[in-house]
C-alpha cells in the first residue's frame, strides 16, 4: 500500500512538470490554432542553459533558474519571428507553421548538440540542498516539494495573468477572434509575440525542473516529452489551460502506475498513447472542451 | 577505363547510399499519396515498420520466398491502414497528425515488447535479399502508378479533397472512401519499402520507425515539393545524400549536418512553399 502511495506521489511530481510543459504548448494552440513543434527544443535548451549557468558561471540555481527561463522566453520570440510571423497570412498557415517550427526544432537541437555535446550531463550534486523526509512510510524530498511549488506558482500566476491583467485579456481577445481584437485597437502582432514569450519561458522552466528532478540532461531529451506534451494537451483539450495541468498530472500518474503494475518500464508509454488514441477517436475535443483559453 | 568499370567502382563506393536513396524515395512517396489527398499522416514510418517486421518474420521463421514476403508485407500494411483509416480519418488537420503519431508510438511499443519482433534489440538476422535493381524497379513502378493515378478520377478526387474537403463533399465525392484509399495506398507503399529495407539491412529495430522517422518523411516531401510525385523523390535523394555531400566539402561534424538539414527545410518553407521542384517547373497548379 505504501509503495502504491509512493508511486502516486511520484506521479504527481513528474506530472506537474509535464503540465507546465504542456501549458506552453496549449497556450500557443489556443491563441493561434497552430502547433509549435519547437517547444520541446526550448524545453531542452532551457535545462541545458541553466546547467551551464550553474556549472560554468558558478551561479546559484535560484539565479540561474530565472535567467534561463528568461532566455527561453527570448527563444520564443525568435520562434515567432522566424517560423510563424512570416507565414501568418498564407492560406495553409497551420501546416506551413508546423513545418517551419520543425525546422527550428532541428536547428535548436543541433545547436544544443554543438554547444553542449551529445553526452548526458547532470547538475552538480551541491546545486540544491535536498532534505529527505519520511511521512507515514512515504519518502518525500524537499526537491520534489520545490518543483511542485514552482510549477504550481507558475501555473497559478499564468491563470491570474490571463484572467485579470490587461495583456492577459488581450491574449484572450486574440484567441477569441483576431480580427475583432485588431478592430478593438489591440496590437495583435505584439500580443502574439508576447504569447510565444510566455509559452517558451514556461517550456524552458519545465526543462530546468525536469533536469533537476531526474538529474540528467541531454540534447535529445525534448523528443520524448514532445510526444507526451501532445498527449497531455489532447487529453486536456487543445487550448485549455486547466486541462493541460490536469492532463499533465494524469499522464504522470499513468506512467508510474503502469510501471508499478506491469513491473517493467517498457510499457510505460503504452497506456498513455492508447488512451490518447481512444480520446481522439471518441472525444476529439478532449476532456475539458476546446478554446478554454478564452474563458480561463 | 571503360564505362562499365567506372560504374562498378562508383557503385562499390556509393552503393549503400544509392540503395538508401531508393528506399527513402519510396517512403517519401508513400506520404506524398496521403498528402495529395490533403491528409497529414505521421503514421507512415510505422507502416514501414509493420511491413518490415511482417516480411522479416515470414522469411526468417517460415522460409517464405522473398517476393511472397514482399507482397504479404504490402498487404499487411494496407489491411492495418484500412482498419485504422475509417475511424481516424474523421479527424482533421493537426488532430489527424497526432492520432497517427499515437498509432506509430503504439506500434513501436508493441515491437519493443513482443517476442516475435525480437524486442528492443530488433529482428535479426533477416536474409539479405534486396538488390539495387529491385528497389529501383519498385520505385519506377510506383512512380508510373503515381503518374497514372494523378490523371485518373481518383487523382482528381484526392486533389479536390486537398483543396477543400467540404466543397468536395458537396460535389458528391465520397470523401471518407477516397481519404481511406489515399491512406491505404500510402501505407502499402510504406510497407513495401519497409520490407525491402529489412531485407537490405539484415536487421530491423523498433527505433527506426519512431517519431523522428515519421517527421523525416514529411521533411522529404516539403523540401522536394508535394505537387508532383517526383518532388518527394528529389527531397529524399538530396537529404539522404546530404551527409556525403557535406563530407565531400569537408564538413563532417554531426551537429552541423543536422543544422544544415533544418536550415534547408526552413529556407524551403519560407521561400519555396511548393518545394524544390517549383524551381524547375513553371506550371502553377
Amino acid at each position: 500500500m505504501n509503495i502504491f502511495l509512493q508511486q502516486l506521489i511520484n506521479g504527481v511530481f513528474i506530472g506537474s512538470v509535464y503540465g507546465l510543459f504542456a501549458i506552453g504548448y496549449t497556450l500557443v494552440f489556443g491563441v493561434l490554432d497552430i502547433l509549435n513543434l519547437a517547444h520541446a527544443a526550448v524545453f531542452t535548451l532551457g535545462g541545458l542553459v541553466a546547467l551551464w549557468l550553474v556549472q560554468n558561471a558558478a551561479l546559484s540555481i535560484w539565479l540561474a533558474f530565472p535567467l534561463a527561463t528568461l532566455l527561453s522566453g527570448i527563444l520564443g520570440l525568435v520562434i515567432n519571428a522566424v517560423a510563424f510571423a512570416p507565414l501568418r497570412h498564407r492560406p495553409d498557415t497551420y501546416f506551413s507553421g508546423l513545418i517551419s517550427s520543425i525546422a527550428l526544432a532541428i536547428i535548436f537541437e543541433s545547436a544544443a548538440l554543438g554547444i553542449f555535446g551529445a553526452r548526458t550531463v547532470r547538475f552538480p550534486i551541491n546545486t540544491i540542498t535536498v532534505h529527505i523526509w519520511q511521512v507515514a512510510g512515504v519518502t518525500i524530498t524537499s526537491l520534489q516539494i520545490e518543483i511542485v511549488l514552482i510549477a504550481a506558482c507558475l501555473m497559478a500566476g499564468l491563470t491570474w495573468f490571463l484572467r485579470h491583467s490587461r495583456a492577459g485579456k488581450a491574449i484572450r481577445a486574440v484567441a477569441e477572434n483576431e480580427r475583432t481584437a485588431r478592430l478593438l485597437g489591440i496590437h495583435v502582432d505584439s500580443i502574439i509575440a508576447f504569447t510565444f514569450f510566455i509559452s517558451s519561458a514556461l517550456g524552458g522552466a519545465a526543462g530546468i525542473l525536469f533536469g533537476l528532478y531526474f538529474g540528467a540532461l541531454s540534447p535529445d531529451m525534448g523528443r520524448s516529452i514532445e510526444l507526451k506534451g501532445l498527449a497531455v494537451i489532447v487529453l486536456g483539450g487543445m487550448g485549455s489551460i486547466p486541462g493541460a495541468i490536469i492532463g499533465g498530472i494524469a499522464f504522470g500518474l499513468s506512467e508510474v502506475l503502469t510501471v508499478a503494475i506491469s513491473g517493467t518500464s517498457n510499457l510505460r508509454d503504452a497506456v498513455a498513447f492508447t488512451v490518447l488514441f481512444a480520446i481522439l477517436l471518441l472525444r476529439p475535443s478532449g476532456l475539458f472542451g476546446r478554446k478554454q483559453i478564452r474563458e480561463t | 577505363m571503360d564505362l562499365h568499370h567506372i560504374f562498378t567502382q562508383f557503385y562499390a563506393v556509393y552503393g549503400s547510399l544509392i540503395n538508401f536513396i531508393g528506399i527513402n524515395s519510396l517512403l517519401a512517396i508513400s506520404l506524398y499519396v496521403t498528402l495529395s489527398a490533403g491528409q497529414l499522416s505521421l503514421g507512415n514510418a510505422a507502416f514501414a515498420g509493420i511491413g518490415g517486421y511482417t516480411a522479416g518474420i515470414l522469411t526468417m521463421y517460415l522460409n517464405v520466398p522473398y517476393m511472397v514476403a514482399l507482397c504479404a508485407a504490402t498487404l499487411m500494411s494496407g489491411a492495418v491502414a484500412v482498419v485504422l483509416g475509417f475511424p481516424v480519418l474523421r479527424l482533421r488537420g493537426v488532430f489527424l497528425a497526432i492520432a497517427t503519431l499515437a498509432f506509430g508510438e503504439v506500434v513501436r511499443i508493441l515491437a519493443i515488447n513482443l517476442q516475435i519482433t525480437g524486442g528492443a534489440e530488433g529482428l535479426t538476422p533477416i536474409p539479405n535479399k534486396t538488390q539495387a535493381w529491385m528497389i529501383f524497379t519498385a520505385l519506377a513502378l510506383v512512380g508510373y502508378f503515381m503518374a497514372v493515378l494523378r490523371r485518373s478520377r481518383i487523382g482528381w478526387s484526392f486533389a479536390s479533397i486537398r483543396e477543400d474537403e467540404t466543397a468536395a463533399k458537396a460535389m458528391g465525392i465520397n470523401t471518407t472512401w477516397y481519404k481511406t484509399l489515399a491512406f491505404t495506398i500510402g501505407a502499402m507503399i510504406a510497407g513495401l519499402a519497409g520490407a525491402m529495407s529489412a531485407h537490405l539491412n539484415y536487421i530491423i529495430t523498433p527505433g527506426e520507425f519512431g517519431f523522428s522517422a515519421a517527421v523525416q518523411l514529411l521533411i522529404y516531401n516539403i523540401v522536394g515539393g508535394t505537387r508532383i510525385w517526383y518532388g518527394p523523390v528529389l527531397g529524399a535523394a538530396l537529404l539522404t545524400a546530404l551527409p556525403e555531400i557535406l563530407r565531400g566539402i569537408g564538413v563532417s561534424a554531426g551537429p552541423v549536418r543536422m543544422g544544415v538539414n533544418g536550415f534547408i527545410l526552413l529556407m524551403v518553407i519560407l521561400f519555396l512553399p511548393n518545394g524544390l521542384v517549383s524551381l524547375f517547373s513553371r506550371r502553377k497548379d
